[in-house]
């Protein structure tokens, strides 16, 4: 090295001349509960216990999800439909209970692609951390999606 | 002595002492975001708009966390150790001078504490005994670590005092005087700035500034990643935050001293020549002279996310067999200067 | 006068905890708020430039030195060598000796009854340059010489012996 090189005070300069660019380019942070980025279209999160038309629940409760899960993360328990029910549940069986434990869950889309009657989706967003592995067990308070009501939506349109 | 000189130097002192630990106080949110802007970042930006509450939230955390002293330290140094840093780092600021003079209601109001006729000899006395703070810390922990850090931060700070003197030197023989507010007033206009007289002396300066202030390059004495932390390993709480805090403040009053004594003070470029009135001319000085503070601390931060950390040999051979004969270079240089201008011209 | 008093009492009191304590580290630390004290007094006198000087030197450097010392050597009270009664009487004699020398230096000076004001500013850095550039020009070189041949001998005794490699 001669002299100059060994003042380092050029690198110095040199250095600093690149961190300072650094300062004033943009961020590519994206700043997440606030914005998000766009996802993917067939990007896999939450799953969605779907409704028909009616409002009515689709699962029938056939165990083809929970058979297909490779990481066994569906359990379900089902009901017969009563007359007083035909209203909530499409079909003559239904899924009283059906939970998800998704410390087990792979999002891997298996159960979505096994369902015969099109009542599981894996539309939603990030599973949220939580303190205590009880509350990663999702029921179907928080899997089933809720009631669509069109008048409620945008009730100018409709009129 | 009549009481209302009294009073207002005391409302000086109450003032100087605010601004400097708010500042304090918001150089550690600015540490951060200037961190995180040179590394493509956002930095803190949750509490407050844009992390502007984040200084509070840390200060309240350092309050309340657990306060622990080692079952073999020595208490009462291990509690003076923080005092006297936070102490010696908060009076180094009674001799800068913020401003010109203010007139209010017919009584000249000088803005600088106390304008003592050997002002630099003092910041440097007070900087000396900064040491004490970091060593009796260190040796009080009763911990053999921190005992090293307190013996590698205090050779450190020795060392570098020296050149930082022969550079200070240097500037008193082209300034003939030692006071500080002598020195600012002389630097009116903007040719008259001692930086032009003294660009090698400044440089030494600053370097030597950097290491008092154990700032990166030269911060040996805590290095967090390879370290275990330094002279403050036992320290927790708000006595880490008290080391913390007075390091900042050093950055602070480091960064005024480089800007009264090279960079003109309050001085502005054309400051009689706008036809403003006296008041307004000193106004603008104080904003002037903060804004150059500003911008050396953020040289500080700049440099921090820049370099590299110097090993412990190479700080040593900087400090001892670089800056020390440099400076006295410039001492020689200056005087051979001053003596063919003082005959010749 | 009153501030000179209480100054000074300090001064004793902490000159003489340096001797009495036990721990080295303390007593370093006394012997620093004693040099404190004995600036303040150089203040007191308006001699600013030798208050500050004696702060930077005495409190910011050579203290600093001697604390660094003594933290690494690590004394302790059970540390502290035993002193025979031979050094203990030879340390009393000697004290009584310096005693002796400076009662009969104090008894030679007689006190002044005119208060004596003369140059109030005899004490600040433009005077004091210029007696010891003017006046003092030769004595001041010459300990500058005695500074630089002490700095030349400790550098030397420093550096290590470079051994030299003898030739199989």
């Amino acid at each position: 090295m001669n002299f100059w090189e060994r003042m380092y005070l050029p690198a110095i300069a040199k250095g600093l001349g690149i961190t300072i660019r650094h300062f004033f380019k943009k961020i590519p942070t994206v700043k997440y509960p606030e914005e998000q980025r766009p996802y993917s279209k067939n990007f896999r999160g939450l799953h969605s216990l779907k409704r028909d038309e009616e409002g009515r629940e689709r699962c029938t409760a056939c165990g083809l999800c929970a058979l297909s899960c490779p990481a066994e993360a569906i359990t379900m328990i089902a009901a017969e439909r009563t007359k007083e029910e035909m209203h909530l549940y499409r079909e003559e069986k239904y899924a009283a209970v059906y939970e998800i434990n998704m410390l087990r869950c792979i999002f891997c889309g298996l159960c979505e692609e096994a369902c015969p009657k099109e009542a599981i989706y894996l539309d939603g967003p990030h599973v949220t951390a939580d303190y205590l592995r009880k509350d990663f067990i999702y029921g179907k308070d928080k899997l089933v999606e809720p009631v669509f009501d069109i008048t409620k939506l945008n009730p100018e349109k409709t009129n | 002595m009549e009481g209302a000189f009294i009073l207002e130097k005391l409302i000086l002192v109450v003032i100087v002492f605010t601004i400097s630990l708010v500042i304090a106080m918001y150089s550690t949110l600015a540490e951060r975001k200037i961190a995180g802007f040179m590394q493509d970042r956002h930095g803190p930006n949750r509490a407050g708009f844009g992390g502007i509450l984040q200084p509070l939230c840390d200060g309240g955390k350092f309050f309340f966390k657990e306060e622990i002293i080692p079952a073999g330290a020595h208490k009462p140094l291990f509690v003076l150790g923080p005092t006297l840093a936070i102490i010696t780092a908060c009076i180094s600021s009674a001799v800068i001078p913020w401003g010109q003079t203010l007139t209010i209601g017919g009584r000249e109001v000088v803005l600088q504490v106390a304008d003592i006729n050997v002002g630099v000899l003092y910041i440097f006395g007070v900087v000396a005994l900064g040491v004490y703070g970091i060593m009796l810390g260190g040796w009080a922990s009763n911990n053999k670590f921190s005992l090293m850090g307190a013996v590698r931060a205090a050779s450190q700070s020795i060392s570098y005092e020296i050149p930082m003197g022969l550079s200070i030197i240097a500037l008193l023989m082209v300034t003939g005087t030692l006071s500080m507010g002598e020195i600012v007033a002389q630097q009116s206009g903007f040719v008259n700035w001692n930086i032009w007289a003294q660009p090698i002396g400044f440089l030494i300066f600053m370097v030597c500034a950097f290491a008092e202030c154990n700032r990166v390059p030269f911060d040996l004495p805590e290095c967090e990643t390879e370290l275990i932390g330094g002279y403050h390993t036992e320290y927790s709480s708000m006595k880490l935050g008290l080391y913390m805090f007075s390091e900042y403040i050093n950055m602070f009053v480091s960064s005024a001293l480089m800007a009264a004594l090279y960079f003109g003070g309050y001085n502005f470029p054309f400051m009689y020549e706008l036809g403003l009135s006296e008041n307004w001319i000193t106004i603008i000085g104080v904003l002037v002279f903060f804004l150059k503070i500003f911008g050396f601390i953020f040289f500080f931060m700049w440099v921090r996310w820049t370099l590299p950390r110097f090993r412990y040999d190479q700080l040593m051979g900087l400090g001892w067999k670089i800056l020390i004969p440099l400076a006295i270079a410039n001492i020689v240089l200056t005087a051979a200067v001053i003596i063919v201008k003082d005959t010749y011209f | 006068m009153s501030l000179f008093y209480l100054v000074a009492f300090i001064a004793i009191f902490f000159a003489l905890m340096t001797i009495f304590t036990k721990n080295p580290v303390h007593s370093v630390l006394y012997l620093v708020v004693t040099f404190f004290t004995l600036s303040v007094h150089y203040i007191l006198l308006n001699a600013q430039f030798l208050a500050v000087v004696n702060f930077i030197v005495y409190m910011g450097a050579i203290m600093v030195l001697f604390l660094f010392v003594l933290m690494l050597l690590n004394l302790n009270e059970d540390t502290e060598p035993m002193k025979s009664n031979l050094v203990k009487i030879m340390g009393v004699i000697a004290g009584m000796c310096l005693f002796a020398t400076l009662l009969g230096a104090f008894r030679v000076i007689e006190p002044s009854n005119e208060l004596v004001t003369g140059n109030t500013e005899i004490g600040l850095v433009k005077h004091l340059g210029n007696v010891l550039f003017n006046e003092f020009l030769l004595p001041f070189e010459i300990s500058a010489i005695l500074l630089l041949i002490a700095m030349i001998g400790a550098v030397l005794l420093a550096k290590k012996e470079v051994k030299e490699i003898k030739k199989a």
